[in-house]
């Protein structure tokens, strides 16, 4: 593990997501109604739309191009549709987003 | 051989540390010094002294008698000034000097106060002890009070004074009360029963300065510039524990005093107890952990062993008709799922939160009869998954099948209250039944059940299928989501009847499914809120499409798209000129002319749209809204200026009609547009909205379509002169926003009302039409307003660049 200050928190909007540019693309970091925050990859599996610009409800995120919607948990598809997205450790400390990279720059390697 | 045991401090936990040793009787001198001038009381039973509901005398704990029989040397209202730990000897400012074996601190807590400006003036107090309990209630009925923080104590405090007629305001800065014990739901529901109370709520309130006069309170002063005036303001906000003298002795101090698991200080002959105390960093404020500690240091002064362990508490709030119980965690962290139960008509609300099987965190709101009994499972960590499917109904409902909705209904006795707004039993509705009113229409109509708010609607309509069997076939109109089971229709109907203005409101008086909701719901919602309250209700960015989020077209390849506004259709030379520099400065692929006679740059990255948007800005120009559910363009020809057809100034109209409309939002896009005579060059009529004019005037017509379907518009008004075709026009889009359905057209809501009745209402009623004009221009005071200039600023344009970036970092 490797946690790196990604954010303050407050950056992120409640309810809503900023992106992370890491060499295995973006990572979409999101920020649930109730302060949990969830690292995912920003692009959905059916045609690449930026998950970080959806909505979040609950601890999930509807895809803005056409409405495929993904558990900020497990990354799994939810419903008819079938996929996973990468999901990524992250943790809040003191008001500070942080991320473990390590996982990112095996992806990379 | 007889201990000597000084004890600094008369509270609850040192209180029941000395009851535990006389109960034993344990061989002890004891010597007790307490700063406030009495013995031990019950301090978390001061919110009832203030209501009323007690008296001082009631909850006093030990009296001169206990403190006599039990050999207690008092020193009341005498501080400790030296602790002489080499010597074993303290010192107070009662000039006494008292030697011990053993030293126990009991020194509690101060409340905290927030050094802002005006703190030190007179009439700015804590809520803690007796004296601040006799000031608030020494308030006379009528006067006002600010209380800041929204937390267990303030929300007494103000209860308490507020019981004695007492106008109190209270100041919260996070946004909900309690938002330690209670979740977001929950604590809407306690908001509101306090303000039913008569107390005034302020949430996501932050306090800027206590206003004085003659060195007296006279108001506080919130940073957006409210001033709430005060004759006494207290302040509820946290306490500190209370270890100035344990640190000028030397011990071993963070935020509290440092023990150990046996109660024992940095050194072995000094011990603490209380709110003074810091275990494994954590400090306490609740009463269960300190009785759990007193009887701790109680064992280890007499020998025994036994070593303190933090539990599980639980929290209730000692305010008369608020019933709220919380216990455990039901926030943040992952794995976890909800069970929740809502019943918005007996003001219901519980929360389960469970981990592998157990409950892990409790809320309760209104009913929490079985609150214990889920802390019990809590703290025992039983497993649920037996009893999974009838758990948050309480022990009576363990062990039976689960329950059927309809043999609910069919076991329900005739006098049983159906609908609440009127008072109709199930009885008589099974009489209206029985004499012929066989749908939820003819039962509305005969006994008007279900006919003012309609939270009972599906009541109704289960005594209907009921009474009536298979002849009644249950009415199918579909669910706005899955996240609940009423329609579009009826969720605007009650949001405009129960005057819902905000989104937790909808989702805890409608009973909704899910925590938030989800993103067929949210937008909706957001809408129905905005367009019915549009001062009261603050537009949420976070339930919008990206479009309207971004405020640009999202493209298939995560680009966008920036149309700017160009009035009715009409540009110049230094708008095209604007427009081209920034096609060239930020590189943008593709610039095409639009349908509805705008220019359309495509493919600008997000990073860029604050910097395109500040551009465009500098040239005069604002947001096209050719992204939103609201105006989009009105489309105009060039009209009698140029047109040798030309009858009326259409140009000139359509700009006027733009500059009117802009910024508004609507159920669906709207469109419109101008055509300076039946020629018809603008394509008005197949528009939302249309105006052909006329020698004789405007005719205004409405409901067209190109899209999927094609429509032509049908006819709405001819009028004679630009002012009224003018207030025909908004009063149409206003009614429209009230009450068509979210992502209906205007095509599609005419043809569900039809056009007879929006005649009567927009062309027909004159005083309707200009309610409907004065609405459209209350609502547009809010949104007529440009947000690219106000996401262009610095701050906000932050948000459209990545928050972090390591792909500059070189590569391992």
């Amino acid at each position: 593990m490797s946690w790196t200050d990604i954010a303050a928190l407050d950056d992120i909007p409640l309810r809503g997501a900023r992106i992370v540019k890491t060499h295995a693309g973006c990572v979409a970091v999101f920020r649930t109604d109730e302060n949990e925050v969830y690292a995912v990859s920003d692009t959905c599996p059916h045609k690449g739309g930026p998950l970080s610009e959806g909505i979040v409800h609950g601890k999930k995120v509807t895809c803005p191009l056409h409405n495929w919607v993904f558990s900020l948990e497990t990354g799994e598809a939810q419903g008819a549709d079938e996929g996973q997205i990468a999901t990524y450790s992250v943790r809040v400390e003191n008001g500070r987003v942080l991320m473990d990279l390590s996982q990112i720059s095996k992806v990379a390697a | 051989m007889t201990q000597k045991l000084v004890v600094i401090g008369a509270g609850m936990a040192s209180g029941r540390a000395l009851e535990h040793l006389f109960e034993a009787n344990a061989d002890w001198d004891v010597t007790l010094f307490n700063a406030e001038p009495r013995g031990n009381y019950n301090r978390i039973m001061l919110s009832p002294v203030l209501s009323g509901e007690k008296t001082y005398q009631d909850i006093v704990t030990h009296d001169e008698a206990w403190y006599e029989a039990n050999g207690v040397d008092c020193h009341f209202g005498t501080r400790v000034t030296e602790i002489d730990r080499a010597a074993k000897i303290v010192r107070a400012d009662d000039g006494s000097e008292v030697t011990y074996d053993k030293l126990l601190f009991g020194t509690g807590s101060n409340p905290f106060i927030i050094p802002m400006p005006g703190h030190d003036l007179e009439g700015v107090i804590a809520y803690r002890d007796l004296e601040d309990t006799e000031r608030m209630m020494n308030m006379p009925a009528g006067s006002k009070v600010v209380v800041i923080g929204g937390g267990l104590l303030g929300l007494e405090a103000a209860a308490g004074m507020a019981a004695r007629g007492v106008e109190v305001t209270v100041v919260h800065i996070m946004g909900h009360l309690m938002e330690r014990q209670l979740d977001e739901p929950a604590g809407y529901l306690l908001r509101k029963a306090l303000m039913d109370k008569g107390i005034t709520v302020k949430c996501k309130a932050n306090s800027k300065e206590i206003l004085g006069e003659d060195g007296k309170v006279r108001a506080l002063l919130l940073d957006d510039g409210t001033e709430l005036p005060c004759d006494l303001l207290v302040m509820a906000v946290g306490i500190r524990p209370n270890t100035k003298l344990a640190a000028d002795c030397g011990l071993a101090v963070g935020r509290g005093i440092h023990v150990d698991d046996q109660m024992v200080t940095s050194d072995p002959d000094v011990l603490a107890v209380g709110e003074c105390v810091e275990h494994n960093g954590a400090i306490f404020g609740l009463v269960a952990p300190l009785y759990d500690q007193a009887k701790v240091v109680a064992k280890t002064l007499m020998g025994e062993e036994a070593a303190f362990q933090p539990r599980e508490i639980s929290t209730k709030l000692k305010v008369t008709g608020c019933d709220l119980f919380s216990a455990g965690d039901f926030a943040d962290g992952a794995d976890r799922e909800d069970i929740v139960f809502r019943d918005p008509a007996r003001g219901v609300y519980k929360r389960l939160v469970i981990q592998d099987n157990k409950i892990i965190g409790a809320v309760m709101y209104g009913d929490t009869a079985d609150g214990n009994w889920f802390y019990g499972m809590l703290k025992d960590g039983t497993d649920i998954a037996e009893m999974r499917e009838t758990l948050i109904f309480g022990p009576a409902y363990q062990g039976g099948a689960a329950s059927d909705p309809m043999a609910a209904v069919a076991a329900l006795p005739a006098d049983a209250e159906i609908c609440g707004c009127n008072g109709v039993c199930k009885g008589q509705i099974v009489d209206a039944i029985n004499a012929g009113a066989h749908d939820l229409g003819a039962i509305r109509a005969t006994t008007k059940a279900s006919a003012s708010c309609g939270t009972c609607t599906g009541l109704v309509e289960q005594v209907l299928a009921v009474t009536l069997g298979d002849d009644f076939v249950m009415p199918s109109v579909p669910s706005v989501c899955g996240c609940t089971d009423l329609s579009h229709e009826d969720v605007r109907r009650l949001i405009k009847s129960q005057e819902l203005k905000s989104q937790q409101a909808v989702w805890q008086e409608l009973g909704w499914k899910t925590v938030n909701g989800c993103h067929v719901c949210r937008p909706a919602i957001n809408y129905y809120l905005l367009a019915d309250w549009p001062i009261e209700y603050q537009d949420d960015p976070q339930s919008r499409f990206v479009n309207e989020r971004n405020h640009a077209n999202i493209q298939k390849d995560g680009t966008y798209s920036v149309v700017p506004r160009m009035w009715g259709g009409i540009t110049t030379p230094n708008e095209l000129r604007a427009i081209a520099d920034v096609a060239d400065k930020y590189k943008v692929p593709t610039v095409k002319v639009t349908g509805g006679q705008r220019i359309d740059l495509l493919g600008v990255k997000k990073e860029d749209l604050p910097a395109v948007w500040y551009d465009l800005n500098q040239a005069g120009m604002v947001s096209g809204h050719a992204y939103s559910k609201g105006l989009r363009t009105v489309k105009t020809c060039v009209g009698k200026d140029h047109c040798r057809f030309g009858t009326q100034d259409s140009t000139g109209l359509g700009i006027k009609l733009e500059k009117l409309l802009w910024g508004s939002w609507t159920p669906h896009k709207v469109k419109l547009g101008i055509s300076g005579c039946p020629r018809n060059c603008a394509e008005a009529t197949c528009k939302d909205v249309g105006i052909v004019c006329v020698d004789s005037g405007y005719e205004v017509s409405v409901a067209g379509a190109a899209g999927m379907d094609v429509r032509e518009t049908e006819l709405l008004a001819k009028v004679a002169t630009e002012e009224e075709a003018i207030a025909v026009t908004t009063a149409f889009i206003q009614i429209y926003r009230e009450n068509a359905k979210y992502l209906d057209r205007g095509y599609k809501w005419v043809a569900k009302v039809g056009l007879d009745w929006v005649k009567e209402q927009v062309v027909d009623d004159l005083a309707n039409r200009q309610a409907l004009v004065d609405r459209f221009e209350l609502s547009q005071t809010i949104y007529r307003k440009d947000p690219w200039a106000d996401l262009a600023q610095p701050q906000k344009a932050e948000r459209f660049a990545p928050v972090a970036d390591f792909t500059m970092e070189a590569a391992e």
